[in-house]
């Protein structure tokens, strides 16, 4: 049994008009020390996924249904008191930006302190010298000075660092990583992913890392869930995706890189955006901006317009597209006829 | 620091030197003092004679410049009325409203930030709509009305019978409508003498029954605008990232509400409360006049009503004073809450 299964995730959001469903049928799985990506666009819920884990989506999200098992326990069941200790202490995050996630009154000590002191039974002079070893782990210079200073007196890369010490001071067994890198200067991005990942391969602690950026996912990562409005439309092993992508949506993604465009011609993008959540396209979400959809004889898959796609297993991928599906139905009938 | 403060020394000098210059320049349209300080049957030349020695016919210059130069000895003029150095008639009387502002200021700091902070938590809950409204009607009842009213419920008493009285409930009903009354309303009874011209009524539970309507009351128009502002600011505050990543710490509520976000909250209130005090100074001529508090409010009523230019001068001063210095303590205590502030005599 995995150390993380998320199953069927259902998140909604109670606006007065209606629910409106953020996430539909997540399904994911983390072991123990793995690391997993999740991509997709603006919108596509990624960070709702993450959020919704430790239970902190913002009013008016809820979880409407599916279970997150951590560690045998059963997440969504369980008591506020008994969540807040799995929280920062078991699973930690670490959020975007590091300019506004740290309190600017406390002092980075007073900030590691009270995080140690809420899950264990410790002297503030023994947090102290954890968190110090925390700072020192993280390589910040002069880490003894930094515990008295405020965030404001650090750059946005040293308070990244400082997070990271935060989400790693009760050696946690999971982090969660929600754009850890987007609000940091391009030469910070690079230090501060190959620190995360050193962190987290020394002390085996499993990543989920959600972001934009492919190249960070195909460096970092073992395996890789693409959101595509409020579902999961492929995971499999890292490498197998960025190589031989199945889901048109992870085709466009990955040829929307600027490496894959011609030198001097426009860069590749995918047409159109991500459809509103309360107003999804019927059928597969992707369908309106799919070029797939009609095949290559010219007629047209009324699947893609009509049934939502279910998950079909290419190799060691799941994809949910019925163009796939064709794909593969179409292979295994000749086998068939062979034998 | 030192510089800070020199600086605002300075700034303090200048807001006196204004308020006197434009205190001294309405004295004209005040009415004339003679008429206020000798009866009916005074002829026109004693009259005129008195105008002259008082200095009251010399040009507007030449009076302002003798009204300054005696300033700078602290020596404010006598006040017409008095017959007294005008700092010895304001001192007499500023202990009173002093007492009375202070009262007020702990009312309002002592709920509004529960009711702020709670109503911020929960804004959902019936008590904090109810606490919401109620505030909408304290910030549009003007602070005479409400004293009035105050009056007539605590001190006169208020006797009615809306319901049948022959059934229990009814009685029972009416009775709690009625109030027998008999709170101090008038004056400051026998306050306590502690030291120079400064009498308490802290020191003793009668005095401070004197001190529970007027500091009510004037509390009245200040509490609301706090509920409110702490509530806004709360609000937001919660919805910052430093309270969501406080929250995925697994650090306790109590913790998040009380020591994460109040703290940020209080920046702004901080702020806005300190020019805000200074301001309670200002309605106390309105609460002290209701209730005949003897302060400075209350005086400076009568001093427009007599003509008395040296002391109505001086009161503005003291309070223009008062403005000064407690916008400097706000920034001082501004700057022990704020860590990214640092007090310095340079222009920010």
């Amino acid at each position: 049994m995995a150390l993380l299964d998320v199953t069927n995730l259902d998140v909604r959001f109670a606006l007065r008009r209606g629910d409106v469903q953020a996430l539909r049928d997540v399904c994911f799985s983390l072991e123990r020390g793995e690391r997993l990506g999740i991509v997709g666009e603006s919108g596509a819920g990624k960070s709702v996924a993450a959020f919704s884990l430790l239970n902190l989506i913002a009013k008016p999200g809820y979880i409407a249904g599916g279970s997150i098992t951590f560690d045998g326990q059963e997440l969504t069941a369980m008591s506020d008191r008994a969540l807040r200790h799995v929280r920062g202490h078991r699973m930690s995050m670490i959020f975007q930006d590091p300019m506004m996630t740290l309190n600017p009154v406390l002092t980075i000590g007073e900030q590691m302190v009270e995080c140690l002191k809420a899950h264990r039974r410790i002297s503030s002079k023994e947090a102290r010298a954890i968190s110090l070893r925390k700072l020192e782990q993280v390589q910040i210079p002069s880490p003894a000075a930094r515990l008295d200073q405020y965030p404001h007196e650090l750059s946005g890369g040293m308070r990244q660092r400082v997070i990271i010490a935060i989400a790693l001071l009760l050696d946690p067994d999971i982090i969660i990583a929600d754009e850890p890198t987007t609000a940091l200067d391009v030469t910070i991005q690079a230090e501060i992913m190959a620190l995360l990942l050193e962190l987290c391969e020394k002390h085996n602690v499993g990543l989920i890392l959600i972001t934009h950026d492919l190249g960070v996912v195909s460096q970092v990562t073992q395996r890789m869930l693409v959101m595509y409005a409020g579902r999961v439309i492929e995971q499999g092993p890292t490498r197998e995706i960025i190589n031989d992508p199945q889901h048109p949506y992870t085709q466009g993604l990955i040829n929307a890189l600027p490496q894959m465009a011609t030198p001097g011609a426009r860069l590749n993008q995918i047409p159109g955006s991500m459809p509103s959540l309360d107003n999804l396209p019927s059928g597969c979400a992707f369908h309106p901006r799919c070029g797939f959809v009609t095949r290559a004889d010219g007629s047209t898959r009324h699947a893609c317009t009509d049934e939502v796609p279910d998950f079909v297993t290419s190799g060691n991928c799941r994809v949910a597209c019925h163009m796939v599906a064709e794909m593969l139905d179409r292979e295994r009938i000749p086998a068939e006829e062979i034998r | 620091m030192i510089a800070f403060l020199i600086k605002r020394l300075y700034h303090a000098l200048l807001v006196m030197f204004v308020i006197s210059l434009i205190a001294f320049a309405i004295q004209d349209n005040l009415g004339d003092p003679i008429q206020q300080m000798v009866g009916q049957s005074v002829p026109e030349s004693e009259r005129e004679a008195l105008r002259e020695e008082l200095g009251l016919n010399d040009p507007f210059l030449v009076q302002y410049l003798r009204f300054a130069g005696n300033a700078v000895q602290f020596d404010f003029g006598y006040s017409y009325t008095f017959n007294q150095p005008t700092t010895e008639v304001i001192m007499r009387h500023l202990p009173a409203t002093l007492e009375l502002v202070a009262a007020s200021t702990f009312l309002i700091i002592a709920l509004s930030v529960p009711i702020g902070v709670y109503s911020a938590i929960r804004p959902r809950a019936w008590l904090s709509r109810f606490f919401m409204g109620v505030s909408i009607v304290g910030i549009s009842i003007p602070v005479f009305l409400t004293a009035i009213v105050l009056i007539q419920i605590f001190a006169i008493g208020v006797s009615v019978a809306p319901f049948p009285a022959d059934t229990g409930w009814g009685a029972w009903l009416n009775g709690v409508l009625s109030t027998e009354g008999g709170m101090p309303a008038y004056g400051r009874g026998d306050p306590v003498h502690v030291f120079g011209t400064w009498d308490t009524n802290f020191a003793s539970l009668t005095g401070l029954t004197y001190l529970v309507l007027p500091a009510v009351s004037l509390a009245s128009i200040m509490l609301p605008l706090f509920i409110r502002l702490i509530r806004a600011e709360m609000l937001e505050v919660l919805q910052s990232e430093y309270v969501k990543f406080a929250r995925a710490k697994g650090i306790s509520l109590r913790r998040i509400y009380f020591i994460h976000a109040l703290k940020n909250t209080m920046l702004p209130v901080i702020t806005v409360g300190g020019v805000q005090i200074g301001t309670l100074v200002a309605y106390t001529i309105l609460t002290e006049t209701v209730f005949q508090w003897p302060g400075m409010g209350l005086m400076f009523l009568n001093a427009i009503q007599r003509s008395d230019v040296p002391l109505i001068v001086t009161y503005l001063m003291i309070v223009g004073l008062i403005f000064v210095i407690t916008n400097t303590l706000v920034d001082l205590i501004y700057g022990l809450v704020n860590p990214t502030v640092k007090l310095t005599g340079k222009p920010a």
